[in-house]
């Protein structure tokens, strides 16, 4: 499966999608190698968990790994995720 | 860049008495640049977006005997270079490995900050960890075992405050140590499963057949990062056949295990630094909403976001100006004296083409420009403030929506608001833009924010033809066509000649902090001193050359004898009658008028006239451009000369402003305005777009295009105006 044509599989949404206070796990990222490295880089990796703060018409704000990181509209929407049920998980 | 196959010579052993050539890395968040500044004692800066430039920073510190080289490396998150900070920052640690890096990590964001730790420890090079912003981690409730976190990680960790000057001959001291060590440390290892393990032997063995070897770099690091795509590190190595095994690698482990390689990789490096954060840290429970994020519900709040943010823009515009009202009338009362002073020295009347040149051409000149320096420091520490105090992320978040749709990044939005103060600091904020396309636009239509030295020309003519109820409207809508003619521009820049996507943005929100005086102070200084700068240079010589340009070639022959001769028939009169000395002063006017229109300058605005009619100026009018085309702020005290009122004549000037209104319709003054606002940027500006482009094509671009504009627009003003008049 090569990253130009990643299907969005069932039970996925782009991170648009998501609400505020929502726990989303990362599924896939559709975006060109230079900039999934970055966002590797800053912990976005496939199957990570992230707390959505703010999400609306403009750029979406990530918890991950106990700070937070902005993302642009059009690099939220292709970014994939899961959401996650509501869940006790250890501090990080 | 030399190519890694190349045999590297190996750095000069770092003995007991030599020096020791240490770099710093870090995250852009991380406190790097402020711990620089407590080591070196040297003024950098620090901000997120505002990140730090391209430009190697270096610095010198002891300890003891011991004398370190530091250099201060570009904030990065990850040695795969994915903008031009992080590629300097990988080459300096590949080229010219240093005798040991400090790695400075924020002790409260510690697995992220780790990530870049981690890959420079798996190169092999000599760390040392500075656990920075350590009193922030113990103040959230996180505890670190120190010496379990040193074990696991292989390397002396040392916990310092930068900004209070902790810990840092400590870090010194292990640093030192560390450098000196006889052993050079084992380059870290990670699993990263059996898959992934057996394509980097493979490539491995491929990389110890090449011809050359790269020297110095473990071949595991480089088969992993062909591994993960990184395509510098492909090109160095120059050999295709290696590029392709490692992609059809990249191909195998894509169907094996469902992912990209880099992500795999990545996924595994945080599993290692996840676990080992794990082990060796005790954080408090995390209250789910901390306070910054408290502030953030409502400062980028879906409805109440973008007005705030209007709102302390105003505020900070505000403050500016009416803050910086005092001191301007202090620094102008001031050069006033000044030039007084200088002038007193020589005898009243005596006609000395230095005094000239020091009163009119230098004092005026300049002082005319540094009149502004309250206004725009006002300015910048605001910008300062709303910048450390992290605030200027979420601004840049209000503001992508808007930057996108005018087609450029967010972090355009800064350079764009420096820009109201001055253009030159404003270019040189640009180098956070990491698409060169981006960074070129905003280079190109800052100066379309109406920077503070067109103020001056704005206060002359705005009072001259409108009534005391339209001043504020104005000057408003003057600043709104500049503002609204940026878009337009950007818009069709980034359509046309700078087509391209402009990259999607991702940044880390630092949380919320109170600035400190002295990092607030820092950066305003940083930028003002550009101004300064700019001052000293630029519009000290343009000053000089303007003056020359108006005192030659002299009035024609029999003009300035019939000028002597009523000169010499007011000096007999009387010493002491006050009429002799209101005619003496009229008639250095007169003489200044008709040296300026014989002039060099006066007559190329004549010459000029043709080419501007159309937009309604005269030959005066014109002139004074040529003026303002080299300081804008010169403009004024050109309109002064011409009109015979003598020098220094400035925009609160009454006479001026009556002068003016006679010989113009409100509708000329308002295209005067138009023209400055738009026209070609100072000289400075030019010069500083010149040095940040890299060629002279895109300042003269910006020249010429700016100028054509400024002529259409104004034209089109000027004559549909005169249809409906």
């Amino acid at each position: 499966m090569s990253q130009a044509s990643i299907q969005a599989s069932a039970g996925t949404m782009p991170l648009t999608a998501a609400r505020a206070g929502q726990r989303v796990r990362i599924s896939a990222i559709a975006a060109g190698h230079g900039l999934r490295a970055r966002l590797c880089a800053l912990g976005l990796t496939p199957g990570l968990s992230a707390e959505v703060v703010s999400v609306g018409a403009g750029p979406v704000i990530l918890s991950v790994m106990g700070s937070r990181l902005m993302l642009g509209h059009g690099m939220a929407v292709r970014v994939l995720v899961r959401p996650l049920a509501a869940c006790v998980r250890p501090p990080s | 860049m030399p190519n890694l196959v190349q045999p590297i010579e190996p750095p000069p052993a770092a003995g007991a008495g030599g020096r020791i050539r240490a770099v710093l890395a870090g995250n852009p968040n991380s406190g790097k640049t402020t711990l620089f500044n407590a080591l070196t004692g040297a003024r950098q800066h620090v901000g997120n977006y505002a990140g730090v430039t391209v430009e190697k920073i270096t610095g010198v510190c002891r300890l003891g005997q011991t004398v370190f080289d530091l250099v201060d490396l570009p904030g990065a998150y990850s040695l795969t270079a994915y903008s031009a900070e992080e590629r300097v920052a990988r080459d300096v640690l590949i080229r010219d490995r240093p005798d040991v890096v400090i790695a400075v990590v924020d002790a409260s964001n510690l697995e992220r900050n780790l990530y870049l730790a981690v890959q420079i420890l798996e190169m092999g090079s000599p760390l040392v960890l500075a656990l920075n912003m350590a009193d922030l981690a113990a103040a959230r409730g996180i505890s670190f075992d120190l010496e379990l976190l040193r074990k696991l990680l292989g390397v002396r960790i040392v916990p310092t405050v930068g900004h209070k000057g902790t810990g840092m001959s400590d870090l010194l001291a292990a640093a030192a140590e560390t450098a000196r060590s006889e052993r050079r440390p084992a380059p870290l290892r990670i699993a990263y499963g059996a898959e992934i393990e057996g394509e980097i032997g493979i490539l491995e063995r491929r990389l110890a057949a090449l011809p050359q070897a790269p020297a110095g770099i473990p071949a595991r690091w480089l088969a992993v990062k062909l591994l993960e795509g990184d395509a510098d590190v492909g090109e160095r190595l120059a050999d295709p056949g290696l590029q392709a095994a490692a992609a059809e690698a990249a191909h195998r482990l894509e169907s094996a295990l469902g992912d990209t390689p880099e992500a795999l990789i990545a996924d595994r490096r945080y599993g290692f630094i996840s676990g080992t954060c794990h082990e060796a840290l005790r954080a408090a429970a995390e209250s789910r909403l901390s306070a910054s994020d408290r502030i953030d519900a409502i400062a980028t709040h879906r409805v109440a976001g973008l007005p705030i943010f209007l709102g302390l823009m105003y505020g900070v515009f505000q403050l500016t100006f009416t803050l910086g009202a005092p001191p301007m009338e202090w620094l102008d009362a001031a050069f006033n004296a000044l030039a007084d002073a200088v002038g007193g020295l020589w005898p009243p009347g005596a006609a000395s083409p230095l005094r000239s040149l020091l009163v009119d051409g230098v004092i005026r000149g300049v002082g005319g420009v540094l009149v502004f320096l309250p206004n725009i420091l006002l300015l910048f520490l605001a910008i300062a403030a709303l910048e450390d105090s992290g605030y200027m992320a979420r601004a840049a978040f209000l503001m992508d929506r808007l930057m996108h749709k005018m087609g450029l990044h967010g972090k355009s939005f800064v350079p764009m608001l420096i820009g109201f103060g001055c253009s030159v600091p404003a270019i040189l904020a640009t180098r956070t833009l990491e698409s060169r396309r981006d960074r070129l636009t905003t280079m190109l239509v800052v100066p379309l924010m109406s920077c503070g030295a067109r103020l001056p020309i704005y206060a002359l003519l705005i009072p001259a033809f409108f009534a005391e109820r339209w001043h504020g409207p104005m000057l408003w809508l003057i600043y709104l066509i500049g503002i609204a003619l940026a878009v337009l521009c950007a818009r069709i820049l980034k359509r046309t000649l700078l087509r391209g996507e402009t990259p999607p943005f991702v940044m880390e929100l630092p949380p919320y902090r109170l600035p400190t005086f002295r990092s607030v102070g820092i950066h305003m200084w940083n930028r003002g001193g550009a101004y300064l700068r700019k001052a000293g240079t630029v519009i000290l010589g343009i000053s000089i050359l303007l003056w020359a340009m108006q005192q030659w070639p002299g009035p024609p022959a029999a003009e300035a004898q019939a000028l002597e001769a009523r000169r010499a028939a007011v000096e007999r009169l009387p010493e002491g009658d006050g009429a002799r000395a209101e005619q003496l002063a009229a008639l250095d006017a007169a003489e200044a008028g008709a040296a300026l229109r014989a002039s060099l300058m006066g007559r190329i605005g004549r010459g000029l006239e043709p080419a501007l009619r159309p937009c309604g100026f005269d030959w005066k009018l014109s002139t004074a451009m040529i003026g303002a085309f080299a300081a804008k702020e010169v403009f004024v005290s050109q309109m002064g000369i011409i009109y015979a009122l003598g020098e220094g004549q400035n925009e609160e000037s009454a006479p001026l402003r009556e002068r003016l209104r006679a010989d113009y319709t409100p509708l000329v003054g308002f295209c005067v305005m138009l023209f400055c606002l738009i026209s070609a940027p100072c000289m400075a500006t030019s010069a500083v777009t010149r040095r940040e482009s890299g060629s002279w094509r895109w300042a003269l671009f910006q020249l010429g295009g700016l100028t054509a504009l400024a002529w259409v627009v104004t034209a089109a003003v000027y004559q549909i105006g005169r249809l409906l008049a």
